[in-house]
């Protein structure tokens, strides 16, 4: 006759499965990676010839930041917390101002920073664009649709977004 | 009327359960953890923003941090922001063979959907980021990605 095996006891097994749950709790980041995306321009080919393309200067929006985190928007200075309504103004050109873009589609934003401006300063720039042109995509989204432009489908966000393109052209710092 | 109360002993709640449910947790806990694997050298608080995006596919993103050493490798590197790529610090002529590493790793679809992500401090200069941008253009890795957290309040 086989010999009973005797049961395992299972009571301790609750008081295991705590201590392993506890360890993996405090060992985990559920960091999700969240940023500014951009895409960087290709570098040119060594033998290409250089082709400046003329742009008129009433579509190009200069935004120079200086070693000293300061701003000059086309000549003027500027602080950060205006560069938003000032980037839509000039995209959009709702009074047709001569001075502003001709047309959205033909604004161009050349923004350049010296080797000592501040990387945070920098990601503030480039968050007030962005914001600027998330903005102005949005309304016109709300105003073509009646809706946000992230509840439309994904042909018209495109449409959106080609007739709000973001073109920033990043000058290499000097100095 | 007074209502007859009856001194009725509480049943015991039934901890039989208990181990499964636990146990599910713990599976849950496991499945999703992600050991960090690189020890981070350099001091990094990255700046907040507001129009931020969320990284899709994490196994397809090549992280590159800078910042100034921590305390331990201070005596040793010095206080001027630094590259770290992995586990080492790092030269900005070192980003092209990192790149090139990161890339020889996936899979040949998987290659135009590398994002690298700049985990700066928000402290640093413009110079020492500029030099990681060149030479990732230079590298052909141009989808770029500024890490940041939430900023809440909008100017």
């Amino acid at each position: 006759m086989p010999r009973a095996v005797p049961e395992v006891n299972a009571g301790s097994m609750a008081d295991i499965a705590f201590l392993l749950l506890i360890f993996f709790l405090v060992t985990t980041t559920i960091d999700t990676d969240k940023g500014i995306s951009i895409k960087l321009p290709p570098m040119p080919e060594e033998n290409q010839p250089k082709n400046d393309i003329r742009i008129k200067e009433r579509n190009v929006l200069q935004v120079l930041v200086n070693a000293n985190d300061m701003l000059l928007v086309n000549g003027q200075p500027l602080d950060i917390k205006g560069l938003k309504r000032r980037t839509k103004d000039f995209i959009d050109n709702p009074s047709k101002d001569p001075e502003l873009s001709e047309s959205p589609q033909k604004a161009v934003i050349s923004l350049k920073n010296d080797r000592g401006t501040s990387y945070n300063i920098y990601i503030q720039v480039h968050n007030e664009l962005k914001a600027a042109y998330n903005e102005l995509r949005d309304a016109r989204a709300r105003m073509l649709y009646g809706r946000g432009l992230d509840q439309l489908s994904e042909s018209r966000q495109n449409e959106i977004k080609d007739f709000y393109r973001q073109v920033i052209s990043e000058a290499e710092p000097e100095g | 009327m007074k209502l007859k109360k009856k001194d009725k002993p509480t049943p015991a709640i039934s901890t039989a359960s208990l181990p499964d449910i636990v146990f599910m947790l713990l599976f849950f806990f496991m499945v999703t953890t992600v050991m960090r694997e690189t020890d981070l050298k350099v001091k990094v608080v990255v700046p907040q923003a507001t129009e931020i995006q969320k990284l899709e596919k994490k196994s397809l993103v090549s992280y590159i941090h800078i910042g100034a050493p921590t305390e331990t490798y201070r005596a040793q590197f010095g206080t001027a922001p630094r590259i770290q790529l992995n586990d080492a610090f790092a030269t900005p002529s070192m980003i092209a063979e990192f790149i090139d590493k990161e890339r020889a790793a996936r899979s040949e679809q998987e290659i135009p959907l590398l994002t690298t992500s700049i985990k700066a401090d928000r402290e640093v200069k413009m110079g020492i980021v500029t030099d990681v941008k060149q030479e990732l253009r230079k590298a052909n890795a141009l989808k770029l990605n500024y890490s940041s957290s939430l900023r809440t309040e909008v100017y």
